[in-house]
C-alpha cells in the first residue's frame, strides 16, 4: 500500500474519526435531526433516545452506576473547568484547597490559577523523573481545607500512566473529592471510577476516534454524591449541571467510538505498543544519545517521547516533515520556553529542546513505521553533522562544563 | 509555521558547514548562545593577513531559523574584510530570510557569532603581535587550552 504523506503520528494531540463512528453519526444530522429537549414531537424523543442509550455506554465503559453521572459537554476543556470550578464553589464552605499535579494539562492548571485570584489556595505537586505523581506527595499535601485533588490518567507529552487507583484510596479515606482528567488514558489503559474511587472525570471523544467538540464530565451520584455549581447559564439542561442544546450526532458518535474500543480496545493496544517498541528498537539500534522520557513501562501504549541529544526538536520537525509529530522544543511555542512537563519532571533544558513526541494509533501501520524510523535516523545523523555540541561531545568534552551566556 | 524558500533553502541546503582550526592564528572561532536555550551557534573565520575573511564555517544546534541565519552569515560575510563584516546588521539578516517575529532572536544571535569570531580573530592578533615585540619569551602560547 503507498503511503499517504505526511504520516500522522501526532494521535495525542487528535485522532482521526473512525468511519464506523461517522456513519453512525450520519442519521443525526439530517433525519433525527431533533432537539434532544423537544418534548412535543418524534423528533425531539427519537434524539433523547440516542442520548440516553449513548449515555449509558459511556457511564458503563467508565464502571460508574447509571447514565444519569454522565454530563455532556463540548470537549475536555469544558469539563475540566466544570469539574474545577463547579466544586471549588459548590463546596467553598468546606474549604478552599486544591490539590492539582505540575504535569496537568492546561485546562486544569490554568482553572486552578483562576481559582487562586479568586482565594482559594493550590498546591502544585511535582512529578518525579519518570514522569509518575507520587501517591504519598498527594496524601502530604491534604490539610482540613482540602476540598479536591485534580490527577490526570496519563500525561499527554510523555504518556505516563498515574497511579489514579492508589490516589482514589487516599482521597477516599481523607473525605476528599477525586477529579481525574482521563482524556488521554481513557480507552488505552484500564480505567474505573467505581474500583479507582474516581468521584469526577473528564472524557472527550476525539481522542478516541470520535469527532471532535464532545466531551463528558462523570459525576458521581452517590457514596458521595457529587455537586456542582453549573459553570453555563440557561434552559437547565444535562440536570442543570451544563445549559445547551446537546451535540446529539456528536454525543452518538462519541457513544459509537467507546464501543469500538470495548470490542477491540484491549487487542488494539497490543498492536500499537508493538508498533511503537518496533519504532523505538529500530531508532535505538542506529542513534547513540537518545533518551527516552517517561517511565519505560507505566506509559500509553502509542507514546514514544524521545530526546535526540545535540538536535533541536523544531530543527529536526522541519527535516522530517513528511511525519506529523510534536515537540517540548520552545521554538514550537509563542513562549519560547520548552515544555512545562518536561521540566517538572527535572529534564535538562537543552533535552527538554531536543524531545520529539510520537504519538502511535489505530491507523498507523508496520511499513509507516519502517518509513518513519529511517527517516528520523538519517535526519538526526545529519543534523548531528551541524550540531557544534555533538562535536564537542565526540571530543569529549562535557557541555555541562561551558560556561554558557544565556540569551 | 510558513517559512519562506531562502530560509528553506539555507536549511535544507546549508552552505560552509565545518571546522576550521581554533588553533590557527589566522582563524577566529565565536561559539554564542547556550544549549538550554535551544540555540547554539559556532562560527568560525579565516582571515587573511591583509584582514579579509578568505573562509567562514559554522556549526548551529538550533531550530531551522538559526541554521539558515548562521548559514547565510557564513555566506556573506565571505570575501569581506574584518571591519565591512563587523557590520552586518541582524535586521537584514531578518529581512533576506523573511523570519517571522518568534524568530528574530536567531538572526541576533547570527550577528553575535560574526562579532563574537572578529573579536577572538583580532584578540589572538593582539596576543600575537604583544609576544613578537617581547622575543624574552619563549614561543608557546599558542598551547593554552582554548574553551572550545
Amino acid at each position: 500500500m503507498a503511503l499517504k504523506f505526511p504520516i500522522y503520528m501526532d494521535n495525542h494531540a487528535t485522532t482521526p474519526l473512525d468511519k464506523r463512528v461517522l456513519e453512525a453519526m450520519l442519521p443525526y444530522f439530517t433525519q433525527d435531526f431533533g432537539n434532544a429537549a423537544s418534548r412535543t414531537h418524534a423528533y425531539g424523543w427519537h434524539a433523547e433516545a440516542a442520548v440516553e442509550d449513548s449515555r449509558e455506554t459511556i457511564a458503563d465503559y467508565i464502571g460508574a452506576e447509571s447514565g444519569k453521572e454522565i454530563v455532556f459537554t463540548s470537549g475536555a476543556t469544558e469539563s475540566d473547568n466544570l469539574a474545577i470550578k463547579g466544586v471549588a464553589e459548590y463546596y467553598k464552605g468546606k474549604g478552599n484547597h486544591i490539590i492539582t499535579t505540575t504535569i496537568e494539562h492546561k485546562a486544569v492548571l490554568d482553572s486552578c490559577k483562576r481559582l487562586e485570584k479568586e482565594g482559594y489556595t493550590v498546591t502544585y505537586v511535582n512529578a518525579g523523573p519518570d514522569g509518575l505523581v507520587n501517591p504519598a506527595d498527594i496524601e502530604a499535601a491534604i490539610t482540613d481545607k482540602t476540598i479536591l485533588v485534580s490527577v490526570m490518567l496519563a500525561n499527554n507529552e510523555v504518556g505516563t500512566i498515574q497511579p489514579i487507583g492508589e490516589i482514589g484510596a487516599i482521597t477516599r479515606k481523607r473525605g476528599v473529592l477525586f477529579h481525574c482528567d482521563a482524556v488521554q488514558g481513557f480507552g488505552k489503559t484500564p480505567f474505573d471510577v467505581q474500583r479507582m474511587n474516581v468521584d469526577l472525570a473528564s472524557l472527550t471523544a476525539h481522542k478516541i476516534y470520535g469527532p471532535k467538540g464532545v466531551g463528558a464530565l462523570y459525576v458521581r451520584r452517590s457514596k458521595p454524591r457529587v455537586r456542582l455549581v453549573a459553570q453555563m447559564d440557561g434552559g437547565g439542561h444535562e440536570r442543570g449541571n451544563r445549559s445547551g442544546t446537546l451535540n446529539v450526532p456528536g454525543i452518538v458518535g462519541f457513544a459509537k467510538a467507546v464501543s469500538i474500543f470495548k470490542q477491540e480496545g484491549v487487542a488494539e493496544a497490543d498492536r500499537i505498543r508493538g508498533l511503537r517498541d518496533r519504532l523505538h528498537g529500530a531508532i535505538n539500534k542506529e542513534l547513540d544519545s537518545v533518551f527516552l522520557n517517561g517511565h519505560p513501562e507505566k506509559r500509553l501504549p502509542g507514546n514514544l517521547n524521545l530526546s535526540f541529544s545535540f538536535v533541536e526538536g523544531e530543527g529536526l520537525m522541519m527535516a522530517i516533515k513528511d511525519v506529523a509529530v510534536s515537540s517540548g522544543s520552545a521554538c514550537t511555542s509563542a513562549s519560547l520556553e520548552p515544555s512545562y512537563v518536561l521540566r517538572s519532571m527535572g529534564l535538562d533544558e537543552e533535552l527538554a529542546h531536543s524531545s520529539i513526541r510520537f504519538g502511535l494509533g489505530r491507523f498507523n501501520t508496520e511499513e509507516e513505521v519502517d518509513y518513519v524510523a529511517e527517516l528520523v535516523i538519517g535526519k538526526v545523523k545529519r543534523l548531528r553533522e551541524l550540531s557544534p555540541l555533538y562535536e564537542m561531545h565526540q571530543q569529549g568534552i562535557d557541555i555541562k562544563s561551558i560556561q554558557w551566556a544565556a540569551h | 509555521m510558513a517559512y519562506s524558500d531562502k530560509l528553506l533553502d539555507h536549511y535544507e541546503n546549508p552552505r560552509n558547514v565545518g571546522t576550521l582550526d581554533k588553533d590557527d592564528p589566522s582563524v577566529g572561532t565565536g561559539l554564542v548562545g547556550a544549549p538550554a536555550c535551544g540555540d547554539v551557534m559556532r562560527l568560525q573565520i579565516r582571515v587573511s593577513p591583509e584582514g579579509v575573511i578568505e573562509d567562514a564555517r559554522f556549526k548551529t544546534f538550533g531550530c531551522g531559523s538559526a541554521i539558515a541565519s548562521s548559514s547565510l552569515a557564513t555566506e556573506w560575510i565571505k570575501g569581506k574584510n574584518i571591519d565591512e563584516a563587523a557590520s552586518i546588521k541582524n535586521s537584514q539578516i531578518a529581512e533576506e530570510l523573511s523570519l517571522p517575529p518568534v524568530k528574530i532572536h536567531c538572526s541576533v544571535l547570527a550577528e553575535d557569532a560574526i562579532k563574537s569570531a572578529i573579536e577572538d580573530y583580532k584578540a589572538k592578533r593582539a596576543a600575537r603581535l604583544a609576544l613578537d615585540a617581547s622575543p624574552a619569551e619563549a614561543p608557546t602560547a599558542a598551547t593554552a587550552p582554548a574553551s572550545l
